[in-house]
């Protein structure tokens, strides 16, 4: 009996290890922590062990899933589920052509399509907890975000022109050993809609009071929470169907 | 009887100031009342696409034209630009200009307003018009993902001059990086017609590098918090309207500013030197008040100037808490050209001498410059006092570092100007030096006044000049000074 069970596991493990696109994924312990915004009274949400991408989905890598699926192949790409720019920078359905690096970050796809995506390998989008819990480490710690530099770095982002164009993994690898979660694109998640930003981001400051009252000068929370809330600003802003040249995305596994 | 008709006189009086109060009051409040419903009834006729222009230039007057359908166009850009010479910034733009396109528009006209969000950006934004009656000034209706565009519409009830900006948070800094900009609201008729029209925006900048560090300079969130800028400019950077850049005008002719403040924090103090404003919109709105020499202009809001220029020259543009103008950019020129008119202004009739009683310089002649010590200082000695001398004589224009103003005052650091010819310096310092020279590539066209120093003073400036910021350390001997001394002075090519 045991025997059998090991040869079951055995064999189970033998048949993730063929999956090449496993070995790109790090394991992520999990744990608690208490994101910016989508926790009632500021309590710990808790995130269960799961494994996520080391790196963002490709050019390349996204080819070869049009080749498959023609149907998201970019002429074939039904309106409803992404709006007229999907895959506007490629050349042809199957031809991202070349001012597009095979292994930069595929961007312009909507959450559909990447959704999708993630379904095809026998994966799915991680959701914005899963994301922001990974998101807040730097090389060597899990929680980085009250490090200043590491603030720094993460709006430092915002003012690089094109850096969509850029390989993946040119920025650091950080504890869960996952590149690029800054510095690169931003990324959809499985839930990128279910917190609400009005826009109007003086009455959404009203229903969180510590976000934007004035201390005397900007400590590492503060820059911490300016770094973190352009993230929900900017998802606040998509629809589903919605792509942009510098949003991308990755999968998770559980 | 003194009493009765004391009575009578007190009751007269109250009753008719009484009366006046309750009238102003009255008719006042019953006039704009009629006014905010009046436009709101206005019906439009016709449809056009607005025009939108970059600044310092603004769109053609509405004049007598009936309200309207207004399509607005604004695209926001995310683009790399430059703050001063050298100095590289990411600005966040309303139609690729800071200050943001300007909108001229007329009261009762129907705005139909799309804004775009280039696919090419990272961030997210809206828009929040401070013209708009309603929630967030649009901002609610606004928020646009990059590569997207939203529509919103409204109706202009109120005429006057309105600041616009991105309300995305954080917002402060979405302001910081230059997303401000001013729509018009013209009233019935338009305004009275000018001859010349221009759109000038103050924004203070926060950089991690100070004033005039070279290269990319990312946005400093703490500074600004402090409300500590680095740069204060006219027009989204240092010289956007001086120069080449500089905004014009003939002699008698009426000029208006179309004068906003972006902020994020400062309160401007917009003064012309040599001007006074024969107009003043205060802040935007009906209110004129004349005869103004620095209107405060409030972040966030405007304020709509006019004068006539009676002289030819050119009027420098300033924030008059005023180190903002030298040190940090708040800078601008107005170049007027045509003919003088003396009366107006004479320029400098006559130069002399002034003698205190008992006053301790008693050797100012120019003829009893000779240096009074006999000792002569060592090169190190020279630039001691030298150095003490620029702080109190020189610095104030070419600043602490010699690096200038660009477009009003030339560098000294590492100037070529000053490289090539100690004599054609001593001169400048002796004699004054006007008229357009060109350092380091750059043309200036400002004057320096003479300055009344002794041979051994200017020996001393000048080698402390030469001796820094990487010039080329020539020493400047008392003897020289005096040899350019001795020489005629060259004619003053600027002045008449």
């Amino acid at each position: 009996m045991i025997s059998r069970i090991k040869t079951a596991i055995f064999f189970l493990l033998f048949i993730s290890s063929l999956c090449a696109q496993d070995v790109n994924m790090a394991a992520i312990d999990g744990g608690t922590f208490v994101p910016l915004y989508g926790a009632t009274n500021k309590k710990p949400v808790k995130v269960a062990p799961f494994k996520l991408d080391v790196y963002p989905v490709t050019y390349e890598q996204y080819l070869a899933f049009v080749k498959k699926y023609p149907e998201y192949s970019r002429s074939k790409m039904k309106g409803l589920f992404a709006d007229k720019s999907y895959l506007s920078q490629w050349k042809s359905d199957f031809d991202f052509g070349k001012n597009n690096l095979s292994n930069a970050p595929i961007t312009n796809v909507s959450w559909f399509a990447a959704k999708k995506y993630c379904e095809c390998q026998g994966k799915r989008l991680p959701t914005m907890d899963e994301w922001e819990f990974v998101a807040m480490a730097d090389e060597k710690r899990v929680d980085a975000r009250t490090k200043e530099e590491f603030n720094k770095y993460i709006m430092s982002w915002y003012e690089k022109p094109n850096a969509y164009a850029n390989p993946i993994g040119k920025t650091f690898k950080n504890y869960w050993g996952v590149y690029d979660m800054h510095g690169l694109v931003w990324e959809w998640t499985a839930d990128f809609n279910s917190i609400f930003l009005s826009g109007e981001s003086r009455k959404d400051k009203a229903t969180d009071k510590n976000l934007f009252c004035g201390s005397g000068s900007v400590n590492a929370t503060d820059l911490m929470n300016y770094a973190a809330f352009m993230r929900y600003a900017f998802r606040g802003s998509l629809k589903a169907n919605y792509t942009t040249r510098n949003l991308g995305f990755r999968c998770a596994k559980d | 009887m003194k009493r009765p008709l004391k009575f009578s006189e007190h009751f007269g009086l109250k009753t008719l100031v009484l009366l006046a109060v309750f009238c102003i009051t009255s008719c006042g409040k019953k006039e704009e009342e009629h006014d905010a419903k009046y436009y709101e009834k206005i019906k439009v006729e016709g449809q056009k696409e607005a025009e939108l222009t970059a600044p310092p230039l603004v769109p053609k007057p509405v004049g007598d034209r009936p309200a309207m359908k207004l399509v607005v166009n604004m695209e926001i850009k995310e683009q790399e630009g430059e703050m001063a010479d050298g100095v590289k910034y990411t600005y966040w733009t309303f139609g690729g200009s800071v200050p943001g396109s300007f909108i001229r528009t007329r009261v009762g006209d129907e705005v139909e307003f799309h804004l775009k969000n280039h696919p090419d950006n990272k961030m997210p934004h809206n828009i929040d018009l401070h013209a708009v009656t309603g929630p967030g000034g649009g901002a609610t209706s606004s928020l646009v993902a990059p590569g997207h565009e939203k529509v919103f519409n409204f109706k202009t009830l109120n005429p006057g001059l309105y600041v616009y900006h991105c309300a995305t948070a954080p917002v402060g800094m979405h302001i910081a990086n230059g997303m401000y900009g001013l729509i018009l609201v013209e009233p019935e008729g338009g305004l009275p017609p000018v001859d010349k029209e221009y759109y000038i925006m103050q924004g203070d900048f926060y950089t991690k590098g100070a004033y005039g560090e070279q290269g990319k300079q990312p946005f400093d969130m703490n500074k600004a918090i402090k409300e500590e800028p680095d740069y204060v400019v006219f027009n989204g950077k240092v010289g956007a309207v001086a120069g080449d850049k500089a905004i014009t005008a003939k002699v008698g002719e009426t000029v208006r500013i179309f004068m906003g403040n972006g902020g994020p924090n400062l309160v401007s103090s917009f003064h012309v030197i040599g001007e006074i404003f024969d107009k003043v919109h205060i802040e935007g709105g009906e209110m004129i008040n004349k005869n103004v020499q620095t209107t405060l202009i409030p972040a966030g809001g405007s304020a709509i100037v006019e004068f006539k220029v009676d002289v030819p020259g050119t009027f420098i543009l300033v924030d008059h808490s005023i180190f903002r103008a030298f040190n940090k950019g708040a800078l601008g020129m107005l170049k007027v050209e045509g003919e003088e008119n003396k009366k107006v202004y004479s320029g400098t009739i006559q130069e002399g001498i002034y003698l205190p009683e008992g006053g301790t310089i008693q050797n100012m002649p120019k003829e009893n410059g000779v240096a009074k010590s006999i000792v002569a200082k060592t090169v190190p000695e020279q630039i001691k006092s030298g150095k003490e001398l620029f702080g109190r004589t020189c610095f104030a224009c070419h600043q602490s570092e010699g690096q200038g103003v660009p477009n009003a005052f030339p560098p000294l650091a590492k100037s070529d100007f000053l490289n090539a010819n100690p004599s054609r310096a001593i001169s400048a310092v002796l004699h004054g030096l006007s008229g357009e020279i060109t350092v380091n590539g750059k043309k200036f066209n400002n004057v320096m006044t003479s300055q009344n120093l002794t041979d051994e003073e200017v020996a001393d400036v000048l080698t402390y000049v030469y001796n820094s910021w990487s010039n080329n350390k020539t020493t400047v001997t008392p003897q020289m000074v005096k040899a350019v001394r001795a020489k005629p002075a060259p004619k003053a090519t600027g002045e008449h």
